[in-house]
């Protein structure tokens, strides 16, 4: 536990250092606020209401995104596994996947969409599928030979396989794609919001940048910073729990 | 003890070259037939395809040329119906508990829950693992967790029972339990047992009849009767019977074992 307090103990004094530097008038007003302050407006958006449309409207795209990327990766992902030929046509283009900006399609999907919802979700589905398309692969590879085996004395069909022996072996893998694909849902809707869209947190902030306004700003981007890393620790832990029947 | 129950007419197996190896010709050409409730073991070198031979008597494995017939209906690729195998290696699941494991392949099955926490519990009883119940695989050591992989096989009463070195990973003395415990287990269930091991004496105690192979491509060198009848397990270990049995053994792979070393 000795490095977790070090690592509180640590982002404590960099925040300290940061009030320390505005009050003093080492950081400019302009460029950035006191943490403290940012605390006490974020308190106050928070309280006062008008923001909570923006954060339900990116946190419901963030999780459709999310959702939609795991299911249709991990059905996905576990078709290509039982098909080989498609599995080395499909190999390379996963690898250089990440190398697309993403970003790139987004004003043809709002030509294709509309400006309402879609396009962020897609955009953040996008980037979330193929890490928890090559997570699941990952896992199915290595299934033990004696595991299928198994299943075929078991006579259990295909999709009973995947269900009840390949699918649950490879959960651990899977669940790292899951957690990028958490992570890449939060970077591609509010990244899409901030870019083109007129709702949600990546607008608000979008806006407030526009209009020099830190008192807005700079408490949005602690917001979604507190959010990214609630989702991310409760993801954690509930790994944590998962890995300990499984790992010695 | 007279009815053909499996029936091997010249088989062999012969795993194609690949682009990292030459091809290999594991297994036959084999006939044999196992009685039905007879307890056959296997023995023979290792790499002489005794693994090989079960995968094809329990349908995962095609021979390349010979048949197989289970109950006079050709096993082909398939896995027939009432077949139990227990593999070399540790096949426990890992995500499941010792009673979800045992209970797997009973859920498949339109059984009703009372009847499968019976025989799961009669089960985990019989192989000492009531304390690990809900325990995960990962807690038990290798032996226990192939007991789990034993009853996960035995709750489901197969016909046939196909053990491949089931006790490799146990100490002698518990070996000697475990081989007691399987009578017992064969006894009541009536089931065609064909164990694999490395242990002769396991073989001499334990078999009907003990099939010895030869080295690659492994065929069946002789076919050697115990002739033991009720009285047999770890009780017939110091018999000049027993004696007679595991030199005859030692004799015959200790030239075949030579050989497969030469070869490998
Ligand atoms: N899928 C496979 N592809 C190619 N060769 C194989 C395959 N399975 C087995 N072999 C080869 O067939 C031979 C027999 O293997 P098998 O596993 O049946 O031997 P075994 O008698 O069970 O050995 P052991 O006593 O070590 O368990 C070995 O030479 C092995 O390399
Ligand atoms: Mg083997």
């Amino acid at each position: 536990m000795t490095a977790g307090r070090l690592r509180f103990a640590l982002a404590l004094a960099l925040v300290l250092l940061l009030e320390a530097l505005s009050r003093f008038g080492v950081i400019d007003r302009f460029a950035m606020i006191p943490p403290s302050e940012i605390l006490w407006h974020l308190g106050k958006i928070l309280s006062g209401g008008e923001m909570w449309p923006a954060i339900g409207k990116t946190l419901t795209n963030v999780a459709m995104a999310c959702i939609a990327a795991i299911i249709v990766g991990v059905i996905l992902g576990t078709l290509i596994h039982g098909w080989r030929s498609l599995r080395e046509t499909l190999d390379p283009l996963f690898a250089a996947y990440y190398a697309i900006p993403v970003y790139a399609f987004y004003p043809l999907f709002i030509v294709i969409f509309g400006l309402g919802d879609v396009p962020q979700v897609l955009i953040g589905f996008m980037l979330a599928l193929v890490a928890v398309i090559v997570n699941t692969l990952n896992g199915l590879d290595r299934v033990p030979r004696v595991l299928i085996k198994t299943a075929r004395i078991q006579r259990l069909g295909p999709l009973a396989t995947a269900l009840k022996i390949t699918l649950p072996y490879a959960v651990p893998y899977i669940f790292t794609g899951v957690k990028l694909a958490v992570a890449y849902s939060f970077i591609g809707v509010i990244g899409a919001e901030l870019i083109m869209s007129r709702t949600g947190l990546g607008y608000e902030i979008g806006f407030a940048y526009n209009n020099f306004d830190n008192a807005v700003m700079y408490p949005l981007i602690v917001l979604v910073l507190a959010i990214a890393a609630t989702v991310n620790t409760m993801f954690f832990l509930w790994e944590k729990k998962m890995l300990a029947r499984r790992r010695k | 003890m007279s009815e053909v129950h499996v029936a091997l007419r010249g088989v062999t197996r012969v795993f194609p070259a690949t682009a990292a190896q030459r091809e290999v010709r594991a297994l036959g050409p084999i006939d044999l037939d196992l009685m039905r409730g007879e307890f056959f073991v296997v023995v023979g070198p290792s790499g002489c395809g005794k693994s090989t031979l079960l995968e094809i008597i329990a349908g995962l494995n095609r021979p390349t040329e010979g048949a197989v017939t289970l109950e006079g209906n050709p096993v082909a690729g398939e896995v027939p119906e009432g077949i139990g195998v227990v593999f070399q290696e540790d096949a426990s699941f890992p995500w499941l508990t010792v009673t979800d494991n045992i209970a797997f392949g009973l859920r498949q099955t339109a059984l009703d829950k009372a009847e499968i926490a019976t025989r799961v519990d009669h089960a985990l009883r019989l192989m000492g693992l009531t304390d690990f119940a809900a325990a995960y695989p990962v807690q038990l050591s290798g032996g226990m967790r192939q007991r789990v992989c034993l009853a996960r096989t035995l709750v489901q009463r197969p016909r046939v029972i196909l053990l491949d070195e089931p006790f490799g990973a146990l100490d002698q003395q518990t070996r000697f339990l475990m081989g007691d415990e399987l009578l017992r287990l064969w006894r009541d269930s009536g089931a065609t047992v064909m164990l694999i091991t490395h242990s002769l004496d396991e073989a001499g105690m334990l078999a009907d009849r003990i099939g010895v192979m030869s080295a690659r491509p492994g065929r069946m060198l002789e076919i050697i009767e115990t002739r033991w009848g009720e009285e047999r397990g770890s009780r017939v270990v110091a018999t000049p019977r027993f004696g007679e049995i595991t030199a005859r053994l030692w004799q015959l792979l200790r030239d075949e074992s030579q050989r497969a070393m030469a070869g490998a």
